[in-house]
């Protein structure tokens, strides 16, 4: 037990120090947990047996929603901003889910990818209210009514980001346990028994969808103000798809996963595009593909066989 | 006076085969019965017309006095019919007890969005309800590592779980290896009688409707037969000659 959770405390107190001992990778792990925070949905998803392939659209909604707000309210609280954008995916991932919830598997995925693209479509036609192949920028809010330079306001964005994952992954893992996630669940094995304990498969699984529209608007949100623009590439089919990736990659169904996933997917894209020029994705598809032979628990599978064996050596030796 | 359930009528057919001709039947509180017939007569039907599953295409089914034939069968479920399965319906990635919890989680609307549904109070309850049927060693078990007999043990305590007044068991020992049925049966039965919960339940075995039955209804290509006493439709010829075959 101890030396189960000895790597992770490890591997978070030098993530929080990042900012002090590796400045370069400050930003590029914000980025880093946004896209885990909103990995974070798909996992939630896949634990009721369900994937889905237009999960960006409610990263888009909430970046959208927060550059809305800042235009409307130029210079609008930093926490306005954030409420604002994940309550616009929120209400997004209710409305839709009352359609898909009552879908499953391929026609699930299909549905919530067909949503996704037609609000892709929505942000590039509309030019004149969305920008739109260009976008719209996220001018830096205020911080509890302050203004931040660049620097602090990326460090603020850093632990806000840091935060936020680690809560929401917290709620997250404690909600999947709790009576509703158990429910919600049971999507995956048995929804003819489901209907006979005088619940409805459909409110069931609307209410995962919506946590998993709100997971990942937290992520659209944090993306969208840290680079400072939005643009309809985040609701693009190629970001849900690459949400899907990074979730099979760090285990699916494993909320921790999803945050190292997401990371671990950052990094080697970032140093494997510097490196490697046009075959990183090359290394990512062989990665998966191993993974998906090798280790379907994936990161968080290796990760907890590799902790059994340790344990169970302990115990052998003792 | 209201019977606990009451059918009127019901009609269904699956094209050329008539799964039910008007089945009229009442069943009141405290009375066990057991449905007998050869195979296709639409035992199995009658329960998914009474749980919602199917809507006949013609006649009522009333629960307590109301009409609850167009209800789906969560809304039944929820007024207090219950059902077991003869295959078992469990969540398979789940052990014997969280089973359990989750219909308790079902039945209470349980909310609280952190708290560990193993935590709830409902727990101590639910490991009642494992001894009640001797399965108190399998509550930390995947359901799909238990044997078919405890598998069909823990879906008629899910069903249970729910606190109903009206069970409705589709071949509770079928699967069942024939030296355990009647400790399956006995244990069933001393648990229903402590929920004092009704049983209607489908049987092959004549043995099992004997013992465990108040009443026995021999349904044949979708009409109720005979209804009446086990001794009495044990022993009538034709039950003899179409159900139970001539060795009896």
């Amino acid at each position: 037990m101890f030396i189960r959770i000895t790597i992770p405390t490890l591997l978070l107190i030098l993530l929080a120090l990042v900012p002090f001992g590796a400045p370069g990778l400050q930003v590029l792990l914000t980025l880093a947990l946004a896209k885990g925070i909103a990995v974070m949905g798909v996992t939630v998803l896949l634990r009721s047996g369900q994937v889905s392939f237009g999960h960006a659209l409610y990263f888009a909604i909430a970046a959208y929603g927060g550059a809305f707000t800042l235009m409307l309210m130029p210079g609008a609280d930093l926490i306005i901003v954030l409420v604002f954008g994940i309550v616009t995916a929120v209400l997004s991932g209710i409305i839709v889910g009352l359609f898909v919830a009552r879908y499953r598997f391929i026609f699930f995925a299909m549905l919530n990818l067909a949503f996704s693209m037609i609000f892709w479509s929505i942000l590039e036609k509309f030019y004149h209210y969305t920008g739109g192949a260009d976008g719209m920028r996220l001018p830096r809010p205020t911080v509890m009514w302050i203004e931040l330079e660049r620097g602090a306001y990326e460090l603020v964005m850093f632990y806000l980001a840091l935060a936020l994952a680690l809560g929401l992954g917290w709620f997250s893992m404690r909600w999947l346990d709790s009576p509703t996630g158990q429910l919600f669940r049971t999507i995956k094995t048995n929804e003819t028994r489901l209907q006979y304990l005088g619940m409805s498969p459909q409110r069931v699984m609307l209410t995962g969808y919506v946590l998993s529209a709100l997971l990942c608007g937290v992520g659209g949100i944090i993306m969208g103000l840290v680079q400072g623009v939005v643009t309809p590439e985040y609701a693009f089919w190629v970001r849900s798809g690459e949400m899907v990736f990074i979730a099979v990659l760090g285990g699916a169904g494993s909320v921790p996963g999803a945050l190292v996933g997401a990371a671990i997917y950052e990094i080697v894209r970032t140093y494997a595009s510097a490196f490697a020029g046009d075959i990183w994705q090359l290394v990512l598809g062989t990665f998966l593909l191993i993974i998906i032979l090798f280790a379907p628990g994936g990161i968080a599978g290796i990760y907890s066989g590799v902790m059994d064996r340790i344990a169970g050596k302990k115990e052998d030796s003792e | 006076m209201t019977h606990l359930l009451e059918t009127k009528g019901l009609e269904i057919r699956f094209g050329g085969v008539v799964a039910a001709d008007d089945i009229t039947l009442q069943i009141d509180a405290g009375k066990n019965l057991a449905i007998i017939g050869p195979n296709g007569a639409g035992k199995t039907t009658f329960l998914n017309i009474c749980t919602g599953w199917l809507k006949p295409a013609s006649g009522k089914v009333y629960f307590e006095g109301r009409d609850v034939t167009p209800l789906s069968p969560r809304a039944i479920t929820r007024l207090g019919v219950a059902r077991a399965f003869q295959i078992p319906q469990l969540f398979t990635e789940h052990t014997a007890l969280e089973n359990l919890l989750i219909a308790t989680a079902a039945r209470d609307r349980l909310q609280n969005p952190i708290r560990a549904l193993k935590d709830t109070r409902q727990r101590a309850e639910m490991m009642h309800l494992l001894d009640m049927i001797n399965c108190t060693d399998a509550a930390h078990q995947q359901v799909d590592e238990l044997s078919e007999g405890q598998r069909k043990l823990i879906d008629i305590a899910v069903a249970l779980a729910l606190r109903p007044k009206l069970l409705l068991m589709d071949e509770p020992t079928s699967g069942v290896a024939s030296s355990e049925k009647f400790d399956v049966m006995e244990i069933l039965v001393k648990a229903l009688a402590e929920a004092e919960v009704t049983a209607v339940f489908v049987e092959h075995d004549m043995g099992i409707v004997e013992r465990y039955a108040d009443e026995v209804a021999v349904w044949n290509m979708g009409k109720i037969e005979l209804r009446g006493t086990p001794q009495e439709v044990l022993e009538h010829p034709d039950v003899i000659r179409d159900v139970i075959g001539e060795v009896a």
